[in-house]
């Protein structure tokens, strides 16, 4: 197979972040599917040398799969976009909201997607206020159980479930480890689901709802990436309206936040069947266990073939 | 909301899921694998990893040995080789030992992929589900493992400056027995000790061994680095004092190459055997190309001389390691010295934890192993490794640099939250890619 793309794509992948891993297994499967696509397509870390060998060897197009700080926050989007190199995905203003979770929050909930509620602090601040005044008021306005983690990062690190009060203070030192911010919000019950959303040049769509059922009950980074851990049902056992639902919250997420190409949105639908916003990923998890790849698949498309849709469509965007 | 009429199956990604052995439970991706991940790079000071500084070797020296092994005996060194290993290496060994004082015959050496086989190999020959094998508390973390892989309890003994208690082993093994429980081995690691650096003196070495006697027991010896002591010493082995109830287990790993994966045990006559036998089940036989590069270096090659150097370059970098430690820990913050080997085992100040502390660390680009890893039952929490063989002093100094700044956050973070416990989602003892074992 061939394609109409002139030149070689690079596939931005690994990086510092605590998502290393993750990524290069991302980068490697869309790689993989872009060369049975007919693209010629390459894997490259993140390092000191990149920029110069983008200059030497200028590629066709970048696609950026880091996953983490840096590759989601709009940084290396802007690093790409000045050397004048298209790339695949969202812009770096709309990644940089996108990445900061209680601003994505804040925005999407203002655009009418039910959002928990919420309260973002420093470290900083319970130092200055004291961690138990601070932390009871936050569980007497939030209530129990609570999700607590870090404003940035994705993938469930440094994030943890608490149930009770005496176990906020080690929750919030395991966000901390992961950065200076964290995120107490109040912990919806229900259905976990990832949406995908496409939009390969007629404007953003949801692909097929893919379910999470970890066996654990919380889908943490083990249950993500162990093959087997987690059980995915697509399209997710959900009645139709609610399914739409979820696609509709998607999409809006998507174009509220002024996302390119792809993007993932998770949501927990509660027993109402109303969907809450958690969180959105602007670099999408391609690996063997993510679910961006599993509703492609649902939807009866091709990864590689969808990729390079896209990279087509991000040559002629630029 | 009602469920949807449609009937969907649900997958695992994974087609055999439902087919696993039952010893594979706990085989998951984990949060500190993934932070291992970044450690690999080399904007990282890594002083997680327990690799050999290999540059040290002679590499055109061996690019020859290589060459010409090839050139003269090729069809011997790429062809399948014996199940108990090659039998001029073997009488090789015999003088490698000779430092620790070890008198045996070649024909009591099975040679195996790394010590690791080996030890693989004799928990697979004396253990059963549910078998106990006593240990130092800590120890190394791939033992853990192949106790684990076999469905063995393990029972930590308590260790000071001198290693592992022989009061403690002896109340443990008692209790064991008290249980109607089967206690089947003791692993020690005499010499400078992975990962807490210690060493057990003569007069030790002779309680414990006693105690492993009258117990019964065998004792499993693993001796990876006992040719590595900075002060150029080298301590009598277990089993050169006790033939028949002690399994040694050596290496060229530390002395050599760890890519050649050559090790060996020293076994009783009966046990041999059985080793035998179960490598041949394992491997069919060690690799014979590994074993007669590593044959003809000891044979044309200033081993001993090699092994000096060795001591050198870490003897250096464990005094940068020291030196460093002395001056930029914060208060509170204690670590072994060790007379040699790769590691010290450094104890956090009151309230830290270790693997909580990692994810910091990381992003302070420096990388540690959490003392968890080295625990089957959860303990070392306050505790974490730090290996000084493969970083450069300047790198070590700064990797301790950057770390004593990450305990002080820690601390402040400590100070404010209180000592963490166990959350939710949290995980438990993690064991790294064997580059960092």
């Amino acid at each position: 197979m061939s394609s109409n793309i002139e030149g070689h794509v690079i596939v931005l992948a690994g990086g510092l972040s605590p998502e290393r891993d993750v990524s290069l297994r991302s980068g490697r499967r869309v790689a993989d599917a872009l060369r049975v696509a007919g693209v010629e397509a390459e894997v490259r870390d993140v390092d000191a040398s990149l920029l110069t060998a983008l200059v030497d060897h200028r590629p066709a197009c970048v696609i950026p799969l880091l996953h983490g700080a840096t590759g989601e926050d709009g940084a290396i989007r802007d690093v790409i976009g000045a050397l004048g190199i298209p790339y695949v995905g969202s812009g770096p203003s709309a990644c940089r909201a996108s990445f900061d979770k209680p601003v994505a929050s804040a925005l999407v909930g203002a655009a009418g997607v039910s959002v928990p509620p919420s309260v973002a602090l420093p470290h900083a601040t319970f130092r200055e206020l004291g961690a138990t005044a601070v932390l009871d008021a936050v569980v007497g306005r939030l209530g129990l159980p609570l999700m607590v983690k870090p404003t940035r990062g994705g993938s469930s690190l440094g994030a943890s479930v608490v149930r009770s009060a005496a176990a906020l203070p080690s929750a919030m030192v395991a966000a901390f480890a992961y950065g200076d911010t964290a995120l107490i919000e109040r912990f919806i019950s229900g259905t976990e689901v990832a949406v995908s959303v496409l939009d390969d040049g007629s404007g953003p769509r949801a692909l097929p709802v893919v379910e999470i059922v970890p066996d654990g009950g919380f889908y943490d980074y083990g249950a993500r990436y162990t093959a087997g851990a987690t059980e995915f049902f697509v399209p997710a056992r959900l009645s139709p309206e609610v399914l739409a639902s979820c696609a509709e919250a998607a999409v809006s997420v998507h174009r509220v936040l002024g996302l390119s190409d792809w993007s993932r949105v998770d949501l927990i639908i509660d027993a109402a069947g109303i969907p809450w916003f958690l969180e959105v990923n602007v670099a999408p998890g391609m690996t063997e266990t993510s679910t961006y790849p599993q509703a492609v698949g649902a939807a009866g498309l091709d990864l590689g073939a969808l990729t390079a849709g896209l990279v087509a469509q991000a040559i002629a965007r630029s | 909301m009602e469920p949807t009429q449609q009937i969907t199956t649900g997958t695992r990604l994974d087609p055999w899921i439902d087919a696993y052995a039952a010893r594979t439970q706990g085989l998951t991706t984990s949060q500190v694998r993934a932070l291992f991940a970044v450690a690999s790079r080399p904007e990282v000071v890594s002083l997680a990893g327990g690799m050999p500084f290999v540059s040290a070797l002679p590499l055109d020296a061996l690019a020859d040995t290589v060459a010409r092994l090839i050139r003269d005996r090729g069809a011997v060194a790429l062809q399948y080789g014996s199940g108990q290993g090659d039998v001029t290496l073997r009488e090789q060994i015999l003088d490698v030992m000779e430092p620790v004082g070890i008198r045996a015959h070649p024909d009591d050496i099975v040679i195996t992929a790394g010590s690791q086989m080996a030890l693989d190999l004799v928990v697979r020959v004396f253990c059963d589900p549910g078998d106990v094998v006593l240990v130092e508390a800590p120890t190394y973390i791939t033992a853990l493992s192949v106790f684990s892989s076999y469905q063995c309890e393990v029972v930590h003994v308590p260790m000071d400056d001198q290693g592992m208690r022989p009061e403690a082993l002896r109340e443990a093994i008692a209790s064991v027995k008290a249980s109607g429980k089967r206690a089947k081995l003791v692993y020690t690691i005499p010499s400078f000790h992975n990962p807490a650096g210690v060493t057990q003196g003569p007069a030790r070495r002779a309680e414990v061994l006693e105690v492993v006697r009258s117990s019964g027991l065998l004792m499993l010896e693993d001796d990876p680095y006992g040719l590595l002591g900075f002060d150029d010493s080298v301590p009598r082995a277990i089993r050169a004092d006790e033939s028949e109830g002690v399994v040694y287990l050596g290496t060229f790993s530390k002395t050599i190459a760890a890519g050649l994966r050559v090790g060996w045990a020293v076994a009783p006559h009966g046990v041999r055997e059985k080793l035998v036998l179960a490598n041949e089940t394992a491997t069919l036989c060690p690799s014979n190309f590994a074993q007669l590069t590593i044959s003809e270096y000891l044979a044309t090659q200033p081993w001993f001389d090699q092994v000096k150097v060795f001591r050198d370059v870490y003897r250096e970098r464990r005094d940068a390691l020291l030196e460093s430690l002395s001056s930029l820990m914060p208060a509170g913050t204690t670590w072994t010295v060790p007379g040699g080997g790769f590691y010290s085992w450094v104890t956090l100040p009151h309230g830290l934890d270790a693997t909580a502390m990692l994810p910091r660390a990381v992003a302070a680009m420096v990388a540690y192993v959490p003392g968890t890893g080295f625990y089957a039952d959860g303990q070392g929490r306050h505790n974490l490794r730090l290996s000084y063989c493969y970083p450069e002093p300047d790198r070590i100094r700064e990797g301790v640099r950057r770390l004593a700044g990450v305990i002080k956050d820690e601390l402040e973070i400590a100070d404010i939250f209180g000592s963490p416990e166990a959350v939710a989602g949290r995980e438990g003892p993690a064991a790294p890619e064997p580059n960092l074992a």
